[in-house]
C-alpha cells in the first residue's frame, strides 16, 4: 500500500469510526427524553472491530451481527436516517418499527438483519455462504458474536459444518470479556476463543481489536482465503464494552468490573487512537458533517409516521 | 402410489422444476433414504444439493433460514420429529420472527419436513406429535397430510410457500396407497376438506386420525348416525369456516386429534366453534385424543395407548345421546416389522 492510499484508507476508517460513535452518543445524550423507547446496547469502545472488518468487504458481501450492531449496521453501509427512525420506533425505520435497536437490517447494504438471541445469526452466515456457493457466486458471510456466544452450542455446529463444507464464512468473535456482567473467567473452561478453530481444522487468529488497522489486516487475510474457496477462518478481536450491558450510562455501581480496568481500556479507545489518521483541521470538518447528519436523522425521525397497527392482525388465524 | 412415494416423487418434481430448492438434513444420504422418501435424491442432484448436514439440528435450521432469506427454498428432513425440538430457537425465534421483525422485508420460505414415529415400540422420544407446539406461533404454518395425494399436494404447496412450514407426516402412514396424479400439482394450505358428508355430527380429524374417523363413519351409518369427516390438512392457518358451516348443519362436534389434549389443536377447534357458533351446538363437544402420559413401548401396552375408529365412534354416539347403537367398530392395526 502507497503512503497516500493508507492514508486515504486510514482517513475512511477513523470516519466511520467517529460517525458510529457520534451516533451512539447522541443516543446517550436523548435516551431519557424518552423519544427512543428501544434498549439500547452500546458499542462504545467496540467500533474498530466493525469498521476494520466492513472495510474489506464489497457491498454484494454480507454481515449477520447480533444486539450490539449499531456499529456494524452503519460500517457496513446501512442508513443511518433509517436505523435513527427505528430507534424512534417510526414507520420509516430500517425495520419499519418493528425491530427496534436490537433487529436492524439494511439488505441493500448487505446488513442482513441481527438477532437479540445470542449466538442466533451464526448460523444464518453460513446458510449465505452456502447460498454463494451454489449460485457460483464469490462473495462472503461474515458472522459476528461476542464471547458468551461461542459458549453456545450452535456456534460449535456452525463452526464444524461451515468447516467441513469449505464455506465462505468469517467468524468474527468480539471478545469484550463480559456476558452481560459475568467475566469469562467465571464461564469459560478455555479463554481463549481463536483455539476453538483447531478443533475444525481452521485458522483461528487473535488481533487488538481496539486497532483499526490490525483488525483491517486480519479481516482481509480470511476473506481472500474465503473467497478463494479455501473455507472459514475465526477471528478473536480483543475490545471492550464502555458502558452499561444496556443502556446509555457507565456501571461503576454495580462492581463487577473496576474503575481501573474500564480506565485502562479507555486509553485504548480505537476511536482516539484513529484519530492519527486525520489532521486537526479534518477531524473538525468530519465533525461538522456528522453532527449535521445526526441532526437531520432526528428531525426526519420525530415527523416520520407511526407505523400502523394492521400488521397485528396478521395470517395468524 | 404410496404415501412415501408421494413425498418422495414431490420432492424430485419440486427439484426438476425450481434450481433454489434443495434438501439438507441429518442422515439423508443414508442408504434407506429416509424410509425412501428420497431415494435417487442423491444420485440425480449430487451432494450440493442434498446437503448431508452433521448432528447439528438446530445449525442446519439456522443455515435454513440465513439460505432462504436469499431466495433459497430448503427443505430439511428430520428423521424424528422429536429431534425439531434440538431447533426450537431456530425455529421459534428466528425463522418465524423474521418477517415480522424487519416489518416484513425478508421471507422464509423454508420446510422442515418432520416424521412422528408410531410403528413398533418406538417409546416417549420417537413417537410424539407436537403439531400443536408449532401451531402455536405466528409466523409458522403447520401441516398434517393424511393420505398419500395430499402428502404430495401439500408437500408441493408447502415448498412454493414464502413462510416456514413444518410438514408433519406420520411413519403410520408412509405404507398408506392411494391414486396420486404424477403431474405437479397443489394443495392449497389452510384449507380443511369435507371427506364424508354426513347430517347428524361432524367429526373433525388430522393426520392418522382421518382414516379411523371415516372407518367410525361407515360403522355410525349402520346403526342410523349420519357422519361427517372433515380432514383438517392444515393445522394453522386452521380453516375454521369449513368447520363452522358443518356444525352449524350437524350440530354436533367430536375432534379426532392425534397429540395430547391439553392446549391442543382439537381444544382450539372445539374454542373457535364455541366463540363463532356455540348457540348451533346441540351436545357437548368431544375431544378424541392421546392419554395423558408419554407414549409406553411395550407390545403389550402401546397398541392401547392410541385411541382410533372405536373411540371416535364411541364418542360420536355420545354426542348424538338416544341413537346409540351398541357394536362399536375395532380401531386398526397395522402390521409393522422392526428395527424401527
Amino acid at each position: 500500500m502507497t503512503n497516500s492510499a493508507s492514508g486515504d484508507l486510514g482517513r475512511r476508517l477513523y470516519r466511520d469510526m467517529f460517525r458510529i460513535r457520534r451516533f451512539e452518543e447522541r443516543i446517550k445524550t436523548m435516551y431519557h427524553l424518552r423519544e427512543m423507547r428501544s434498549p439500547p446496547h452500546l458499542c462504545m469502545g467496540h467500533e474498530a472491530v466493525a469498521v476494520g472488518v466492513c472495510a474489506t468487504l464489497d457491498t454484494q458481501d454480507v454481515v449477520y451481527p447480533y444486539y450490539r450492531s449499531h456499529g456494524w449496521y452503519l460500517a457496513k453501509g446501512g442508513d443511518l436516517k433509517a436505523m435513527m427512525a427505528e430507534l424512534f420506533g417510526r414507520e420509516t425505520g430500517c425495520s419499519r418499527g418493528w425491530g427496534g435497536s436490537m433487529h436492524l437490517i439494511d439488505l441493500a447494504a448487505g446488513v442482513m438483519g441481527t438477532s437479540a438471541i445470542v449466538a442466533g445469526t451464526i448460523s444464518h452466515a453460513a446458510g449465505a455462504a452456502m447460498t454463494f456457493r451454489m449460485r457460483g457466486q464469490d462473495s462472503v458471510a461474515v458472522a459476528v458474536f461476542g464471547d458468551g456466544a461461542t459458549e453456545e452450542g450452535v456456534f460449535h455446529e456452525t463452526m464444524n459444518f461451515a468447516a467441513l463444507r469449505k464455506l465462505p464464512v468469517i467468524f468474527v468473535c468480539e471478545n469484550n470479556l463480559y456476558a452481560t456482567n459475568t467475566h469469562i473467567r467465571d464461564r469459560q473452561a478455555q479463554t481463549e476463543v481463536y483455539r476453538h478453530a483447531e478443533r475444525f481444522g481452521i485458522p483461528g487468529v487473535q488481533a487488538d481489536g481496539n486497532d483499526v488497522l490490525a483488525v483491517h489486516t486480519e479481516a482481509a487475510r480470511a476473506v481472500e482465503r474465503a473467497r478463494r474457496g479455501e473455507g472459514p477462518t475465526l477471528i478473536e478481536f480483543h475490545t471492550y464494552r464502555f458502558l452499561e450491558h444496556c443502556g446509555v450510562n457507565e456501571d461503576h455501581d454495580l462492581g463487577y468490573r473496576s474503575y481501573e480496568e474500564v480506565e485502562a481500556w479507555r486509553v485504548q479507545d480505537p476511536v482516539e487512537r484513529g484519530r492519527r489518521f486525520a489532521t486537526d483541521a479534518e477531524q473538525t470538518r468530519m465533525a461538522g458533517e456528522i453532527e449535521a447528519e445526526l441532526d437531520r436523522a432526528c428531525d426526519h425521525a420525530r415527523s416520520a409516521p407511526w407505523p400502523t397497527s394492521l400488521m397485528l392482525q396478521g395470517a395468524a388465524r | 402410489m404410496k404415501f412415501r412415494e408421494a413425498v418422495r416423487d414431490a420432492t424430485m418434481q419440486a427439484m426438476e422444476r425450481d434450481p433454489s430448492v434443495f434438501l439438507i438434513g441429518v442422515g439423508i444420504i443414508d442408504p434407506r433414504a429416509v424410509w425412501g422418501t428420497l431415494t435417487g435424491a442423491l444420485d440425480k442432484f449430487g451432494p450440493d444439493r442434498v446437503v448431508e448436514g452433521p448432528l447439528a439440528e438446530n445449525a442446519l435450521t439456522g443455515v435454513c433460514v440465513g439460505a432462504a432469506t436469499l431466495g433459497m427454498r430448503p427443505i430439511l428432513v428430520h428423521h424424528r420429529i422429536d429431534f425439531v425440538l434440538l431447533t426450537m430457537d431456530q425455529l421459534m425465534n428466528h425463522a418465524a420472527k423474521w418477517k415480522p421483525m424487519f416489518g416484513g422485508q425478508q421471507s422464509v420460505p423454508m420446510v422442515v419436513r418432520a416424521v412422528v414415529g408410531r410403528g413398533w415400540g418406538n417409546g416417549p422420544q420417537h413417537t410424539q406429535s407436537h403439531h400443536a407446539l408449532f401451531s402455536h406461533v405466528p409466523g409458522i404454518k403447520t401441516v398434517v397430510p393424511s393420505n398419500p395425494r395430499d402428502a404430495k399436494g401439500l408437500l408441493l404447496a408447502a415448498i412454493e410457500d414464502d413462510d416456514p412450514v413444518v410438514y408433519i407426516e406420520h411413519r403410520w402412514l408412509h405404507e398408506d396407497e392411494a391414486e396420486v396424479p404424477t403431474d405437479y400439482f397443489t394443495t392449497p394450505l389452510g384449507r380443511a376438506v369435507v371427506v364424508r358428508p354426513g347430517r347428524d355430527v361432524t367429526i373433525v380429524a388430522a393426520g392418522p386420525m382421518v382414516s379411523e374417523a371415516l372407518k367410525a363413519a361407515h360403522a355410525l351409518e349402520a346403526t342410523g348416525i349420519g357422519a361427517e369427516v372433515i380432514d383438517l390438512r392444515t393445522l394453522r392457518p386452521l380453516d375454521t369456516d369449513t368447520v363452522v358451516r358443518s356444525v352449524t348443519r350437524t350440530g354436533r362436534l367430536v375432534v379426532a386429534d392425534p397429540d395430547w389434549a391439553p392446549c391442543g389443536i382439537a381444544g382450539e377447534v372445539i374454542a373457535r366453534v364455541a366463540e363463532q357458533a356455540l348457540d348451533v351446538l346441540r351436545a357437548r363437544p368431544v375431544r378424541v385424543t392421546w392419554p395423558d402420559s408419554a407414549v409406553p413401548s411395550s407390545q403389550a401396552i402401546e397398541p392401547l395407548f392410541y385411541p382410533g375408529a372405536r373411540e371416535i365412534q364411541a364418542a360420536a354416539v355420545r354426542t348424538c345421546e338416544g341413537r346409540a347403537g351398541e357394536r362399536l367398530v375395532v380401531s386398526t392395526v397395522k402390521d409393522f416389522h422392526g428395527p424401527f
